[in-house]
């Protein structure tokens, strides 16, 4: 007779052995993760913030009865020559300096677009302007990142960017309580800029957007479709074999070949603008169509025969059968195959980077048609930036990257969880 | 529902055949990393006056000139930015696709910079010796005139002993950048017909100029990419690593890195004006004459770039690294800019 218990204690201990190494697998995997997240977020999460420095504006020295500025039209105020006006109002915080070089290091305290700023307040309270105002104007980089302890303070003066006076001024400015920690609202609407406290991924957040939209447009409809023929219409043949093999192929093709192809024919064969979010969604959507080929035909093949052939069992045609009854019953998983698809499509750079997404552009895209950049490819781009503001900039466009693509993929999984039926 | 569909079906033709000639009203650019900063900030500058802002892509110079050479019309960059000047195969490429017009035009100088982590002992290089610590193959240390070997060189000291002694490994630009170009002609070309090697190497019925260029592939030497930033984190990680790039980078980064002087020369913003600092080089940009006129602002955006306030002495590039150019050859610019003066 052969003993079951004679070797049952050996036999438990080798499945503990292997749950401990499966266990410590997972715990790899997991602190891999987390590190990956903690060094993100501990150097993007203060790109999100922003210095900003108070000072006083006397407006009615541009207009001496300030309730004038009512009737003016934004585009009037935009066109006044504020610029000798402005750098007087910053000079009046130390009305002492006369020397011309402690002048321009004390503006360079501030963002070069302090007339701006103090333009756009003018315009946004017009109605009711006092005489006196005071303004936020947003502190230059080399200052906000002394702020976010992000720059040493305590190097040679000759080896910072940051000179002493500047330190001393600044010092002055907090103790008066002039600086304030605040929101970076512009990091989210504005465009790319070569001054990092300025710069924005709004641009290329509507970028991506864009893109995505063009990928789920061409995609959807051509991938559900060759699905639905390929599952339910085709006949099994070489030729149908023959598309199959390659579709599979096509979903294993790197990334960079199809922004190759992209270059070759959509650019240059087409003639479509370079850099624009529509061909970089015909790239990508070259990339997704395969995903939502397989998973839409993995789902159509879960619905069990019954319900085709009840349907053609009262009378419907093969279509009818298909439309009505087998294609929703699949749209779950179709969905979730494309939202994968489009998960995968927005974190993309290799084909975009061909196709000439990578450009700098400042204006925040309104068409398909205009140049854009998108988020993948902003990382890219200022992650090769000299200036030591980009730095947390390009972990914060992680952070949002990563966002999104979370919220792509519990979608996914929400959906399944809603719709998913068990035969 | 019928009609919907052929919409649907027209939109998706048309958006795939609609072949060519979208009119443009911003200005392309493309081209070098190293001119891509400057760029930018001019460009960004000229989007606030009005017209749309240039878009700017940086290609390296050599992508950008295939892109520019590639023909005349709105589906091609109008202008293309260049660590070095153009060669004369581009001119021919150019020329052979109808882009003939082209305008030269100098925005200052740069002075490539061989850098070093700030932790590590100063140093000081020869053409020579770099030559000789990069180069796949360099003249025997035995019999110095007779032989080609390869490289046998493992610590600097092994080369001379007045230089540092550890390991030689350095951080070079790829071959695509005009960094690499400038390097190889500014450095490996003078080093390698100081060391003899130049003419060996012609004695051998070699083309000598492209052989002085390549470089030893046992590891010592590493090809960086175009991310000049990641180059800067890993000349600071290690004090005995070196790497080149442009000016603007050791400027923006002067808190973790110093450079190494050339022949006893250190870059500074008066050697590199005046070429005394051994390894300056000019940087350039190249618009298509038959653009102005047909994009709109191109005319705009070159006196933009070259007024005063953007790269004279005191202008906003100076402030990034740029090196002015001397007033004479300022004024000869901005003239070239006023007449559309083309290159032969």
């Amino acid at each position: 007779m052969f003993d079951v218990s004679a070797n049952l204690k050996k036999r438990l201990k080798s499945e503990r052995r292997f749950q401990i190494l499966c266990i410590t697998a997972i715990s790899f995997a997991l602190i891999f993760v987390l590190i990956l997240f903690l060094n993100i977020f501990s150097s993007g999460y203060s790109a999100f913030y922003k210095t900003t420095i108070a000072i006083e504006v006397d407006y009615s020295q541009v207009i001496e009865d300030t309730s004038q500025f009512a009737t003016m039209s934004d585009d009037e105020i935009n066109k006044l020559d504020l610029f000798r006006f402005s750098k007087k109002s910053i000079y009046s915080l130390f009305p002492d300096i006369e020397d011309r070089k402690e002048k321009k290091l004390l503006i360079r305290i501030f963002s070069i677009e302090y007339e701006d700023e103090i333009k756009q307040f003018l315009i946004k309270n017009k109605e009711n302007i006092n005489k006196i105002e005071t303004v936020y104007l947003t502190a230059s980089d080399d200052v906000d990142q002394v702020r976010k302890g992000n720059y040493p303070r305590d190097l040679p003066e000759e080896r910072r960017r940051i000179k002493d006076i500047q330190l001393e001024y600044y010092d002055i400015l907090e103790n008066n309580g002039r600086v304030k920690y605040v929101f970076n609202i512009p990091f989210l609407t504005r465009g790319d800029s070569r001054e990092p406290e300025l710069a924005g991924v709004g641009g290329s957040i509507v970028g991506s957007f864009l893109t995505i939209i063009t990928v789920l447009i061409l995609s959807f409809p051509i991938g559900i479709l060759a699905a639905v023929y390929l599952q339910e219409f085709a006949r099994s043949n070489r030729f149908t074999d023959f598309i199959e093999i390659n579709i599979n192929n096509l979903a294993a093709v790197p990334s960079i070949v199809f922004g190759l192809l992209g270059l070759g024919i959509i650019l240059n064969v087409f003639g479509l603008p370079r850099s624009t979010p529509l061909v970089g969604g015909i790239v990508l959507s070259l990339m997704t169509l395969p995903t939502i080929i397989i998973a839409t035909r993995a789902s159509l093949r879960a619905v069990p025969p019954s319900i085709r052939e009840g349907a053609l069992a009262v009378g419907a045609t093969k279509m009818q059968a298909v439309m009505h009854h087998v294609v929703p019953l699949a749209m779950p998983g179709a969905l979730t195959g494309t939202i994968i698809g489009l998960a995968q499509a927005l974190g993309e750079t290799a084909p975009l980077l061909l196709i000439g997404m990578v450009a700098f552009v400042v204006d925040v895209p309104s068409s398909p048609l205009d140049a854009s950049a998108s988020l993948p490819v902003q990382v890219y781009l200022w992650a090769e930036s000299a200036e030591r503001g980009y730095v947390e900039k390009t972990s914060a466009t992680i952070m949002l990257l990563l966002g999104f693509l979370i919220l792509l993929n519990l979608a996914a999984v929400l959906i399944r969880r809603k719709f998913e039926t068990k035969w | 529902m019928r009609l919907i569909k052929v919409l649907i079906l027209t939109a998706f033709v048309s958006s795939f055949f609609s072949v060519s000639s979208f009119a443009r009203d911003t200005i392309k650019i493309v081209g070098s990393s190293t001119v891509y900063p400057y760029a930018t900030v001019v460009a960004e500058r000229f989007g606030k006056s009005g017209f749309n802002t240039p878009v700017i892509e940086s290609t390296g110079t050599g992508g950008g000139m295939k892109l520019f050479c590639a023909g005349v019309g709105t589906d091609h960059p109008d202008v293309t930015n260049a660590s070095r000047k153009i060669k004369s195969k581009e001119v021919a490429l150019c020329e052979s696709n109808g882009v003939t017009d082209i305008i030269e035009i100098v925005i200052g100088n740069d002075g490539l910079t061989l850098a070093h982590s700030l932790d590590a002992n100063d140093a000081d290089f020869t053409q020579e010796q770099l030559y000789l610590a990069i180069a796949a193959m360099v003249p025997s240390p035995g019999n110095f005139n007779v032989k080609l070997i390869e490289n046998p060189y493992e610590k600097w000291s092994d080369i001379d002993p007045s230089l540092p002694d550890h390991k030689i490994e350095i951080l070079v630009a790829p071959p695509t950048s005009g960094t690499r170009d400038a390097w190889n002609s500014l450095i490996m070309k003078k080093g390698c017909k100081a060391a003899g090697a130049y003419k060996l190497w012609e004695d051998a019925g070699e083309k000598a100029k492209k052989k002085c260029a390549v470089v030893r592939e046992d590891g010592r030497v590493i090809e960086a990419g175009e991310n000049d930033t990641l180059i800067v984190q890993k000349l600071a990680e290690d004090p005995e690593r070196f790497g080149y790039f442009g000016y603007s980078y050791l400027l923006a980064n002067e808190d973790k890195i110093k450079s190494a002087a050339i022949t006893g020369i250190l870059p500074t913003l008066a050697g590199i004006q005046d070429y005394s600092y051994p390894i300056a080089r000019p940087l350039q940009f190249y618009v298509k004459k038959a653009h102005i006129g047909v994009v709109p602002g191109i005319e705009e955006f070159l006196a933009a770039f070259t007024s005063e306030n953007a790269m004279g002495e005191d202008g906003y590039l100076t402030d990034i690294g740029l090196v002015a150019l001397s007033d004479g050859d300022a004024s000869d610019i901005r003239a070239r800019v006023a007449n559309l003066e083309v290159i032969e």
